[in-house]
């Protein structure tokens, strides 16, 4: 009679350790060769391990969950006869056997070693954070983690978990060095080598928690609604914007003392407002739980604001009433109520398009979040000088990016395209602002 | 819901939970509205802890005049001194007066609007409230449920006329010639003792086969030595039946152990079997609330099954007691105001006023074994302690300390002795800290002071008492396990 072990084979590619699923036999049950013994799974695949030979169960290493290391006994048999080296239980082996990892005491922390399938989504950070280890053998779940009120307050307030902090205080507690140990392993081993050398900056371990209150609040929710409800569609298209820009100059060279400074918005919500007649779709707001869309007449333009506090949209209620000078004052008006935060409800509400612009911010391209229940907004990027080729001639003009974007479940993208060819119309020749399509009531810029 | 005004936070109740959410939430700056429909304080301020304590007090004080009189151990003289309870309850009607007065003030700094009347939750944003100016609807971003508790009535002995609550033994102006009291749990045991010090005969009707079911027999033995010296009769598994009010008093009809009938006669009969969260009258039919056996059901935030909605206090579980309210009241003021809290404490403590009072923090032996704990105890007599003697203390008290046998984690403290209430800050600090039977025996306690104990009691938890005779080696190792 002699004792084998029967360990635990290398069960796949790199792999050191395997986690007992189940076992199949039992102690003191006799069982024969190629009968299988347990089932332990790796975290690439769940492997059947089989008996060599015939013998008696002697004992079981580990309970279903437990980490087993490759080449560490994971059933010893009673045989017959004598067993050669290879098998022979560990203790009895000369050459040390990989040991099998610590008793760890966290059930949770097992099965995500166990089943480490890498995840896309995984805080690299918390990656690297060392494996817990508990130097005081008792139960899982017996004792919750032992810390001071402070600690614990601490750990809390940095978001950390404390069972996955190593306490070093006796009984496993954890102070607050164990806990600064733990945040500080958060950083990359990269940034802790460049630390460890003398005259370098020590890591920044500071969190800023900012809660989300007042108008961020509101914002935060509206950009989800918008985001999660809507599937956009964003459009670009470039506009020349030379004959604008000159159309322009010239209204503010002659315009009396009492006009506002023509921008170019008031003119963008023109040409708006003008491909609108062609598109009253996009002019519209849809109730999708009821599932209609209001296709307004009035054109309230929702204009979006920058402020302080964050983004507002302020309307220019019936922008279709307005002239040019009339909507260059209602803009200027509303930008400044935005400012000081002095727009009545009504102004800051009911918009049936948006359009958003940065002026000299406003970037080459953007994806603009509609306006919910909105369902098109238009971006407007910066006004550049570029090298345009005109009739196989390279020439400079003042050029301009639109962006525009759309609910898609009630706009197809010919619309948009459509639409956005209208406003580029306009902005390209102004004096089609000015001009009345066949068949339309007469505009009043 | 239309309604008549907003706040950001709106609490029900003003005991210890819902009166300590308030303060906290309005220093944290945020709007907050509490409704109360009878005094601030609650139970425990108007009609619990704080009133049995002050009349427990007196109790005392007048017991310990008149064992002077009658035979003076501390070779004190006196007449034969004589109690006017009206006078006690006055005294006693003023701490309350005062405490409750001073949370309202506390309110009042912290910027609460208090509105009198009762709360109705009409939906899981909106109040009803109704008060004698009106009925107004206020509607709340949160809200929390503090309702507390109230005694468990036995429908064959419906509180009236000599029947009485714990409310109304603490209002009586004459103290009963003879008073029977069902139940023998903590509150009867406390009110009970009280009234036998100031001179009843009390008579304790108890279904279990002991008082103070709750606590271990070691813990209670010396209680129940001191209520025979008392002078109180108990009444072990006996069953009370029915109750036949006389304008005398009362006779409760009781079924005692051997089967037999027995009609008690008392000036008035104290129900005390327990008490029951308050989960009626507010409103909780127009609410979807999760619910844990009897009590609503909360997370270790405290936070209900309904967005939005927390609840604190007795109404959420055992132990129901005030300062676990307080505790979770504090809890959720801060999660609402943005920190991240949660109410999960090592210990809650408890303590009985009883004579010789008990302490209880933690685990006890065999509840730790029971959860899987290889456990220690040490156990101290407080008759080997020179404070409690010099108090003239009980000298059946003691010490015990249970702590985890591999790293002397300490598990709990229990303790039966005299004035040892106060001890319970020493126990509840040392299980909050994780503190080990090292952290016990390595820190100085005054002498002399009954706190010495602790640490003769871990000390023998480690097998080397100093204040004690080693027991000789052999048996040593047995006592340990
Ligand atoms: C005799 C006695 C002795 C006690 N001794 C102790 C002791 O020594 N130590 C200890 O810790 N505990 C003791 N307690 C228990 C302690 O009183 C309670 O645990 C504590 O009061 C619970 O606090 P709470 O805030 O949950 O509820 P409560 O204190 O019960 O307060 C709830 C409040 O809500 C109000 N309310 C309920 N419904 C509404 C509504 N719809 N609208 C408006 N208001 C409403 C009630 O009027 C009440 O004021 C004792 C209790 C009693 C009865």
């Amino acid at each position: 009679m002699a004792t084998y072990g029967v360990k635990l084979p290398d069960v796949g590619e790199g792999v050191a350790e395997a986690e007992v699923v189940e076992w199949l036999v039992a102690v003191g049950e006799e069982i024969s060769r190629d009968q299988a013994l347990a089932e332990v799974m790796t975290d690439k695949a769940t492997v059947q391990i089989e008996a060599p030979v015939d013998g008696t169960v002697l004992s079981l290493n580990g309970a279903p969950g437990d980490l087993i290391a490759v080449g560490a006994d994971l059933v010893l048999l009673d045989v017959e006869g004598s067993v050669d080296a290879a098998h022979q239980p560990e203790e009895q082996n000369s050459v040390p056997a990989p040991s099998p990892p610590p008793p760890k005491t966290d059930n949770d922390l097992q099965r995500g070693q166990a089943l480490k399938v890498p995840d896309p989504f995984e805080d690299p950070f918390e990656a690297d954070l060392p494996e817990p280890q508990r130097r005081v053998d008792r139960p899982a779940g017996l004792v919750k983690p032992l810390a001071s009120p402070a600690v614990r307050k601490r750990a809390l307030d940095a978001g950390v978990e404390l069972r996955f902090v190593n306490g070093s205080g006796p009984a496993g507690r954890i102070s607050h060095a164990d806990l600064d140990a733990y945040l500080r392993a958060g950083t990359t081993p990269q940034v802790l080598a460049a630390t460890a050398a003398p005259g370098m900056r020590e890591p920044n371990l500071r969190i800023d928690e900012v809660p989300l209150v007042g108008l961020r609040r509101r914002i935060a929710a509206q950009m989800s609604t918008a985001k999660s409800r809507i599937p956009h569609i964003t459009y670009v298209e470039e506009v020349d914007v030379s004959a604008l820009e000159d159309l322009r100059k010239s209204l503010n060279e002659s315009a009396g003392v009492a006009q506002p400074k023509l921008t170019v918005l008031p003119l963008i919500v023109a040409a708006v407002r003008s491909a609108l007649g062609a598109h009253p779709e996009m002019n519209a707001r849809f109730d999708d739980e009821a599932e209609v869309v209001r296709q307004h007449g009035a054109f309230h333009c929702g204009v979006a604001a920058d402020t302080p506090k964050g983004l507002v949209v302020p309307v220019i209620r019936h922008a279709e009433t307005l002239d040019l000078w009339g909507l260059a004052t209602e803009i200027a008006r509303l930008a400044q109520g935005a400012r000081d935060g002095s727009l009545s409800s009504p102004e800051l509400s009911g918009s049936t398009f948006t359009i958003s612009s940065l002026g000299a911010l406003g970037g080459v391209v953007s994806t603009p979040v509609i306006n919910h229940p909105e369902v098109a907004i238009l971006a407007v990027n910066k006004i550049a000088e570029r090298p345009v080729v005109i009739d196989g001639t390279v020439v400079v003009r003042k050029m301009m990016n639109l962006s525009g974007s759309f609910d898609h479940r009630v706009v197809d993208g010919m619309d948009v395209a459509k639409f956005m060819q209208q406003i580029k119309r306009r902005l390209e020749q102004p004096a089609l602002l000015f001009i009345d399509p066949p068949g339309q009531k007469p505009s009043v810029v | 819901m239309t309604s008549d005004a907003h706040t950001q936070v709106l609490v029900v109740g003003a005991g210890p939970g819902g009166y300590a959410a308030a303060i906290r939430c309005g220093q944290l700056g945020l709007e907050t509205t509490l409704v109360e429909k009878g005094r601030l304080g609650g139970t425990c301020l108007t009609r619990g802890c704080i009133p049995s304590k002050a009349v427990i007090h007196a109790a005392d004080e007048f017991a310990k005049i008149r064992s002077e009189a009658t035979k003076s151990v501390l070779g004190i003289g006196v007449g034969s001194p004589t109690i006017d309870f009206a006078r006690t309850r006055a005294w006693k009607d003023g701490i309350v007066d005062q405490l409750s007065g001073g949370v309202g003030g506390l309110l009042t700094a912290a910027g609460v609007t208090v509105i009198e009347g009762t709360a109705t939750m009409v939906d899981g944003k909106t109040v009803a409230i109704d008060t004698e100016a009106g009925a107004p609807r206020i509607s709340a971003d949160n809200v929390i449920l503090a309702p507390g508790s109230t005694p468990v009535e036995l429908p064959f002995l419906p509180f009236g006329g000599a029947v009485l609550s714990s409310t109304d033994a603490l209002n009586l102006d004459t103290v009963p010639d003879h008073l029977v009291v069902v139940g023998a749990g903590y509150i009867g045991l406390e009110l009970g003792t009280a009234f036998a010090k100031l001179g009843s005969h009390v008579t304790f009707v108890e279904m279990g086969d002991r008082i103070l079911p709750a606590y271990d027999a070691d813990l209670t033995k010396p209680v129940v030595a001191e209520l025979a010296r008392l002078g109180a009769t108990t009444h072990l598994n006996a069953r009370a039946t029915s109750v036949q009010q006389d304008a005398g008093g009362a006779t409760l009809q009781v079924t005692l152990s051997d089967g037999s009938e027995v009609g008690l006669h008392g000036d008035h009969v104290l129900v005390t079997v327990g008490r029951k969260p308050r989960t009626e009258g507010w409103g909780r039919e127009n609410l979807v609330l999760d619910m844990d056996g009897p009590f609503i059901k909360v997370d270790e935030q405290c936070r209900t099954s309904m967005r939005g909605i927390f609840a604190v206090g007795d109404v959420t579980g055992e132990p129901m007691l005030a300062h676990r309210a307080t505790a979770q009241g504090e809890v959720v003021a801060e999660i609402l105001a943005g920190h991240r809290r949660e109410f999960v404490p090592a210990a809650i403590p408890a303590v009985v006023f009883t004579d010789p009072e008990i302490v209880v923090v933690g685990r006890s032996e065999s509840e730790a074994t029971a959860a899987g704990f290889d456990a220690i105890v040490g156990r101290f007599p407080l008759a080997a302690n020179g404070r409690n003697l010099s108090l003239d203390g009980s000298r059946s008290g003691f010490v015990r300390v249970v702590a985890e046998r591999s790293t002397g984690l300490v598990l709990g403290v229990q303790i039966v002795g005299t004035s040892v209430a106060e001890l319970q800050g020493v126990a509840v600090t040392a299980l909050e800290m994780a503190a080990t039977l090292d952290d016990l025996t390595g820190t100085i306690q005054a002498h002399p002071s009954l706190g010495e104990a602790i640490t003769e009691a871990a000390l023998m938890a480690q097998g080397r008492p100093l204040h004690l005779p080693l027991p000789p080696l052999s048996s040593r190792q047995a006592s340990a396990s």
